[in-house]
């Protein structure tokens, strides 16, 4: 049994370093590309933590924010690009 | 045929999802009912949306060279993530946007390289010409030998990758 | 299972550093092309290692005689895996786009073949 609690502090730092480039990044592209990195992030995170306490519903929960959250890019990218929708 | 393509690829996937639900089996019988219901409206809605203008995808050797495919993709992967590690570390970049035209017909085996090499040392594609097929990639490190000449070779930029491409989806 | 934990550790420490280069190199690069660079390549290369860690420890408990419950969670580990890849690559060329038909230059480039070039 590995102990999964420290995983999920050091992926939690992480996020908070891509987080400080979502707020002071010069620029949408850059804001989208620092949060789509954070939606790896927490899709990560979802399925440590889903194996930590042992509940299969997190990873179903990851696999559904995993593709919503592609989704979310290619609009926003769409909107970006000044593309009418 | 389409049809019946996309009704089983659906179904497969549901299945897979829901395994290790109750009591038929691995599956309980709700769940292979309303799966089949389910695969049934998907391939009828979807069939023209899922599989393009034929189905050569279906050819078992194509998987194959897929699979072998997946190793030296791996290798590049990790000789990608030191390269950039090393970059970060050090922070000497000189990036340029080159365009190379990597001899591809179709839609699927320019999607499988332009992921290639997004996830492959050095490069980023940025931009895809619809007509002719040619790659806009964004290279980190440049080679100044490449720039010299228009019609530039994708052999230093990319690697064998339009060659695997072309084998698994040409 | 002391081998698996020991290759579990292995890949959790492999995907921790490389999730942190990641990280990292969002802040020590110039601009969106080069963060992306690091971004993509190296959030993706640390995920397939953290989640290959929960993969080997929930089918070495199921093999170890757990219940269904982790070979549940083994597949369902491998199918977000897939998810992962191949939505990552895809919206990194679709961000990457976006970014050079909004206007955005690449710093210190060399050359740029795509400049003032419309296919639209």
């Amino acid at each position: 049994m590995i102990d999964w609690f420290p995983v999920i502090i050091a992926l939690a730092v992480c996020l908070i370093i891509i987080m400080v480039r979502v707020f002071i990044g010069p620029g949408a592209p850059t804001r989208l590309v620092a949060f789509d990195t954070a939606n790896t992030i927490v899709v990560t995170g979802l399925v440590v933590v889903g194996m930590m306490f042992n509940h299969v519903i997190f990873i179903d929960v990851a696999i559904v924010y995993a593709l919503l959250s592609f989704v979310m890019t290619l609009y926003v990218a769409k909107y970006i690009q000044g593309d009418k929708f | 045929m389409k049809f019946i393509v996309t009704a089983a690829v659906g179904y497969s996937v549901y299945l897979l999802l829901t395994i290790g639900s109750g009591d038929a089996g691995l599956w309980s019988r709700e769940e292979l009912i309303v799966g089949a219901v389910f695969a049934v409206l998907a391939g009828a809605l979807l069939r023209n949306r899922f599989i393009g203008k034929d189905l050569r995808m279906l050819n078992p050797k194509r998987w194959f060279t897929f699979l072998v495919y997946l190793f030296p993709f791996f290798f590049a992967m990790a000789k990608a993530n030191i390269d950039v590690a090393y970059r970060v570390i050090t922070g000497r970049i000189n990036p340029a946007i080159v365009k190379i035209n990597p001899n591809l017909k179709n839609d699927m085996s320019l999607t499988l390289l332009a992921n290639s090499i997004t996830l492959t040392p050095g490069t980023l594609s940025v931009d895809v010409d619809q007509k002719t097929n040619e790659l806009y990639v964004h290279w980190i490190n440049v080679d100044p030998e490449v720039l010299k000449d228009m019609p530039r070779d994708y052999h230093p930029i990319c690697g064998s990758f339009p060659d695997w491409a072309k084998r698994i989806a040409g | 299972m002391a081998a698996l934990n020991t290759l579990s550790y292995v890949f959790i420490g492999i995907g921790l550093f490389f999730n942190f280069v990641g990280a990292f190199g969002l802040h020590r690069f110039p601009d969106v092309y080069t963060r992306m660079h690091a971004t993509t390549k190296c959030t993706t290369f640390g995920s397939i290692f953290l989640i290959l860690a929960v993969i080997v420890q929930s089918a070495g408990i199921w093999a170890m005689g757990g219940d269904l419950r982790q070979s549940i969670m083994c597949i369902h580990s491998i199918l977000a895996l897939v998810a992962l890849l191949v939505t990552n690559a895809t919206g990194a060329h679709a961000m990457a786009r976006a970014a050079h038909r909004s206007g955005e230059k690449p710093a210190r480039a060399v050359v740029d073949d795509l400049e003032g070039k419309k296919n639209d």
